[in-house]
């Protein structure tokens, strides 16, 4: 039995990775699935809908649930549906609750104070898990129709705030740009596939068709000189009207290039019918979303289906490579390789804990499979965001904190093949935890895939400095860790002899080497890109500064060691200090505000920023307590 | 004597001096980061970096700290010492060497930089050509002689000589300038939307309509806008007191001895001999978004001799190297009627020699760490067996 445990934890492990693998099933009659898988252009990239509405929530109100507290049930099953009800019943979209709002003083301008915000359980066991703290008691997201009454003050609001310097904007407003930010974007993606206060769209299309050809008569007689039907051409200029300010308004691009030379640029519905003149006829891609909206609102899911069909056997012809990647986009986006990870990753912890206490080698061989597994699934995840998005997978802060997890996890399955000792996995349990927490948390300001801005538009300094950086400060973290493992497993329990810490010992350091290495190529790759793209090797930029302040502190651990001035305790309490260091040139540089590198981050990271040092200056001290204290070393000299 | 001779050099080969230097550096630069909140990169520089002793204050405190030449050489001195006196060259210590010798090179490099490096900028309009680049921190003042319509004889003035001197001659200029009023950085206004002037000297040229209000020194990386009242005095007697300001549209003008002149408080000018005449400005927007693609400019390089007629694509990442210059895509304005690219034109003649350094450094740590991981797998192989 002890033996077969480790292979049928292997075995579970891959059957709930390969559940994530399975063709998303639909819930209800429609074929959402298909609807699902639809490409569209947004942000310069072409997503399937899917994406578009799983980030559109995730920005919204930082996940993709469409729920309320006080329901049974979920107002939708999936942001799909959540989607379509948008775009075609917006009525009843206005109503769910998917606009988050924190700020004190905003929810007092909607109106909602004291007892409006508390959640009313009726079921007494929800209730007392309410007290417990494990549901909200507080309502912390809203419905349009909540907003619709004060979007005047909102708005006056936001001029205010916008007027203000953004260094001087008070939490509040900050609060007001996001909500009035999220405000726009919910009504811009409402009306890019239907114009507002078209109860028949459908209708409106046919007999807009059947006009194109009158209009364009109408037109060239007018500008010939000829006698011309002024009713037809009355009804071209109003169409005209509507449909600009549609094209002007639109979030999503659904409709696929006029131009085929021009390829990626997609158009939006407006932009669509506006070119119905000249092509003298509506783009097939708008009837077929206005047909589909059709059927929704009147419930008909067999035609609905059948549209779908007819629409995907369309565009299989016309957009082969488009559909290909968008395809895998939604199976990557049901699969969640990385949320499976995460809870690889913690599972593989507690074991590899567990194992220093008891069957150390059946629980450790399973913790070590559990963490192969876990980073063959971000392996998996990563090549397939590399592959949608096509560039390097280190693209932005989000990306940093999987590759960084990566980096470590790859270390530590290393680590763990020489030593045997779970060491390797605990510490792959932790940083693969801590940075898909992290990455979660940076994945909600939109899509993750985003675009390259100029400068950073080069695959080949993104796959060399930002690969070899950021593999430096996963190391770091790494050795961090490890050194975090030998403090409080010594000091704590009596698990760690001498051969366990010697064992530490040269792991902390051969990490400390790998990590010297790395950051330093990478931060000496970092000056070249920057010599071939802003005219110096070296602007001392904070992020610059970030990075060479890692290589410092790596080349002081080495040469205290090599010079005898520290042992193996003062290794590891530099080490630690080393995830200070780390921390602070990762994410710290951009709280600064300033320099070439600030991008994207928020002010709750500040704070997590600021705990993490500060549990790691406590961990320092407690490695400061005198070696005869720790109940590892107790009666021995070490 | 030789025991102190001895303590001394022991003391500055040290591995504990390494350390200590180490960990102020990397002090010095968290610090300095910081500052550049309210100082700005370049000042920043300046202030830390490129200077011997820093002075500074958090809130009233005031200290002092080692800058970064200060640090710079005791690592080198301490890196050479240590090479010396203790190191033997074998093959189990090659990467080491290897890695300090880049670290010296890498350091002495950046020092040359910082000496020799000069930055200018480069504005083009689109169909406009020019030969000259612009400082982007100093300011000179130009006396031209405009008479000849197809070329200007500049006699340009440091903006130092103008702060410190009450009285400018030079040979080039038949007339002396007189320093009446000079202000590092002030605003020139029309004089009835002037605040708070100060009591105006100009008594010629246009000079008469504007008032100044001076201003602290940015304290950021802007460029001061200097201005200053200048009497122009002649053989004959004075020609009248003038308005220069970094802020005027166009230079004051005025005939002295049959020839036209003309004055300028403009950033400092270099003359290349070669022009860049601008064809182009693209900024291209990934589709359905306002996240820029790509920033590129069309030029076509003519050099005086007319040996040389080429045209260039510079853009993001693509810079042009002539004639030991680099020019880089700095800022454009694409969208708007008035087209016009920013270039930033670089000269370094050490830009090498960080490249070789690097090359030196990653090859050395490769070669140590290389041979410790041979030696860690070799014995744990020996061991296992």
């Amino acid at each position: 039995m002890k033996k077969l445990l480790p292979l049928i934890v292997l075995a579970l492990g891959i059957c709930y990775l390969a559940d994530g693998l399975r063709a998303p099933k639909n819930t209800t009659d429609f074929d959402l699935a298909g609807f699902s898988r639809l490409p569209a252009l947004l942000n310069g990239r072409i997503k399937p809908l899917d994406t578009v509405a799983r980030n559109t929530l995730l920005t919204l109100q930082g996940r993709q649930l469409v729920n309320n507290p006080e329901m049974d049930h979920a107002y939708v099953d999936s942001p799909i549906e959540w989607l379509l009800n948008v775009i075609y019943r917006p009525e009843l979209a206005d109503t769910y609750t998917t606009f988050r709002i924190d700020n004190r003083e905003l929810l007092g301008l909607i109106g909602k104070t004291g007892d409006d915000l508390k959640v009313k359980y009726t079921s007494s066991v929800k209730q007392s898990m309410t007290t417990l703290g494990f549901l909200p008691s507080h309502h912390s997201r809203f419905s349009y129709n909540d907003l619709a009454p004060h979007l005047d003050e909102i708005d006056r609001q936001t001029k205010l705030a916008n007027s203000t310097d953004s260094k001087f904007r008070t939490p509040f407003q900050r609060a007001v740009l996001a909500l009035s930010s999220n405000v726009s974007l919910y009504q811009r993606l409402k009306y890019s596939f239907v114009p507002p206060d078209s109860t028949d769209f459908y209708a409106e299309l046919m007999q807009f068709q059947g006009t194109l050809a009158k209009s364009v008569e109408a037109a060239a007689n007018r500008e010939a000189g000829k006698p011309y039907d002024t009713e037809a051409l009355k009804a071209a200029s109003d169409a005209i009207r509507r449909y600009q300010a549609l094209a002007d308004f639109a979030y999503v691009h659904p409709v696929s290039a006029l131009d085929p030379a021009h390829a990626v640029e997609w158009r939006s519905v407006g932009q669509g019918l506006l070119d119905s003149y000249a092509a003298g006829e509506v783009p097939y891609e708008i009837m077929t979303y206005a047909a589909l909206g059709k059927a929704w609102r009147e419930n008909q899911p067999a035609r609905f289906n059948e549209v779908i069909r007819l629409f995907r056997r369309a565009q299989e012809k016309l957009q082969p490579s488009a559909l290909r990647k968008t395809d895998l986009e939604v199976r990557f986006n049901v699969a969640e390789p990385f949320y499976r990870s995460l809870n690889l990753y913690a599972l593989a912890f507690f074991l590899a804990v567990f194992s220093w206490l008891r069957w150390a080698d059946t629980l450790g061989r399973s913790a070590f499979y559990l963490v192969a597994l876990a980073f063959v699934a971000t392996t998996a995840g990563m090549l397939a965001r590399m592959w949608i998005g096509g560039y390097a997978p280190v693209t932005n802060l989000y990306s940093s904190a999987l590759f960084v997890g990566w980096v470590a996890g790859g270390l530590c399955l290393a680590l763990e093949a020489i030593y045997r000792n779970a060491i390797g996995s605990v510490a792959a349990g932790m940083i693969g935890v801590g940075t898909l927490i992290i990455a979660h948390h940076l994945s909600i300001g939109g899509d993750t895939m985003e675009m390259m801005r100029a400068v950073l538009d080069s695959n080949f300094w993104l796959s060399t400095h930002v690969i070899t950086v950021t593999t430096g400060y996963g190391a770091t973290l790494l050795a961090g860790f490890l050194a975090i493992i030998y403090v409080l497993r010594g000091l704590l329990t009596k698990s760690m002899d001498k051969a366990t810490a010697d064992a530490l010992a040269r792991m902390v350091y051969g990490i400390v080497c790998f990590a010297t290495l790395f950051s330093l190529v990478g931060t000496i790759l970092g000056g070249i890109w920057a010599d071939q793209s802003w005219g110096r090797f070296w602007g001392w930029d904070p992020k610059e500064n970030g990075a060479l302040i890692i290589v410092i502190w790596n080349a002081i651990i080495l040469h205290a060691r090599w010079g005898g001035m520290v042992r193996q305790r003062g290794l590891m309490i530099l080490a630690i200090f080393g995830n200070v260091v780390t921390g602070w040139s990762w994410f710290g540089t951009n709280l600064l505000e300033v320099g070439l590198h600030s991008y994207g981050f928020t002010s709750s990271g500040r704070t997590n920023l600021i705990a993490f040092v500060i549990l790691n200056l406590a961990i320092i001290g407690l490695a400061l307590i005198p070696l005869k204290n720790w109940r590892s070393f107790r009666g021995t000299t070490a | 004597m030789r025991t102190f001779w001895k303590n001394s050099v022991r003391f500055f080969a040290s591995l504990k001096l390494t350390v200590v230097l180490l960990a102020l550096s990397m002090v010095l630069i968290f610090i300095a980061t910081w500052d550049q909140r309210d100082l700005g990169v370049y000042l920043v520089q300046k202030k830390w970096f490129r200077s011997f002793v820093v002075v500074h204050f958090i809130g009233k405190i005031g200290f002092l700290y080692p800058g970064g030449y200060t640090l710079g050489f005791l690592l080198l001195f301490n890196l050479v010492a240590a090479h010396i006196t203790r190191f033997k060259l074998t093959w189990k210590k090659s990467g080491i060497f290897l890695t300090h010798f880049g670290l010296i090179l890498l350091l002495l490099g950046e020092f040359c930089s910082g000496l020799w490096q000069e930055d200018f900028s480069m504005r083009i309009d689109e169909g406009q050509t020019k030969n000259y680049a612009e400082s982007f921190h100093f300011n000179e003042l130009a006396v031209i002689d405009a008479t000849d319509p197809k070329t200007d004889r500049v006699t340009a003035i440091p903006e130092q000589i103008v702060a410190t001197q009450t009285a400018i001659s030079h040979s080039s200029l038949p007339f002396r300038i007189e320093v009446k009023a000079y202000y590092p950085h002030a605003a020139m206004q029309l004089r009835e939307q002037a605040a708070n002037p100060v009591p105006q000297l100009a008594t010629a040229g246009f000079g008469r309509r504007f008032a100044l209000t001076p201003f602290p020194p940015p304290k950021s990386d802007d460029l001061p806008l200097p201005a200053a009242y200048l009497e122009i005095v002649g053989t004959e007697g004075s020609l009248g007191t003038f308005l220069v300001s970094a802020m005027a549209p166009q230079p004051e003008s005025f005939v002295y001895a049959g020839r036209t002149w003309q004055l300028a408080m403009r950033p400092q000018r270099e003359y290349k001999p070669f022009s860049l005449h601008l064809l182009k400005v693209t900024n291209d927007l990934y589709p359905g978004s306002d996240i820029p693609k790509n920033y590129a400019s069309l030029v076509r390089l003519e050099t005086e001799d007319g040996h040389q007629d080429q045209e260039f694509k510079i853009y993001m990442n693509n810079p042009l190297r002539f004639g030991g210059y680099t020019f880089y895509q700095y800022q454009m304005q694409a969208q708007a009627a008035e087209k016009f690219s920013v270039l930033q034109v670089v000269r370094n003649p050490s830009w090498l020699v960080p490249y070789i350094a690097c090359a030196l450094m990653a090859l050395g740590l490769s070669v140590q760490f290389g041979i410790s991981l041979f030696r860690f797998i070799d014995k744990r192989s020996r061991a296992a067996a």
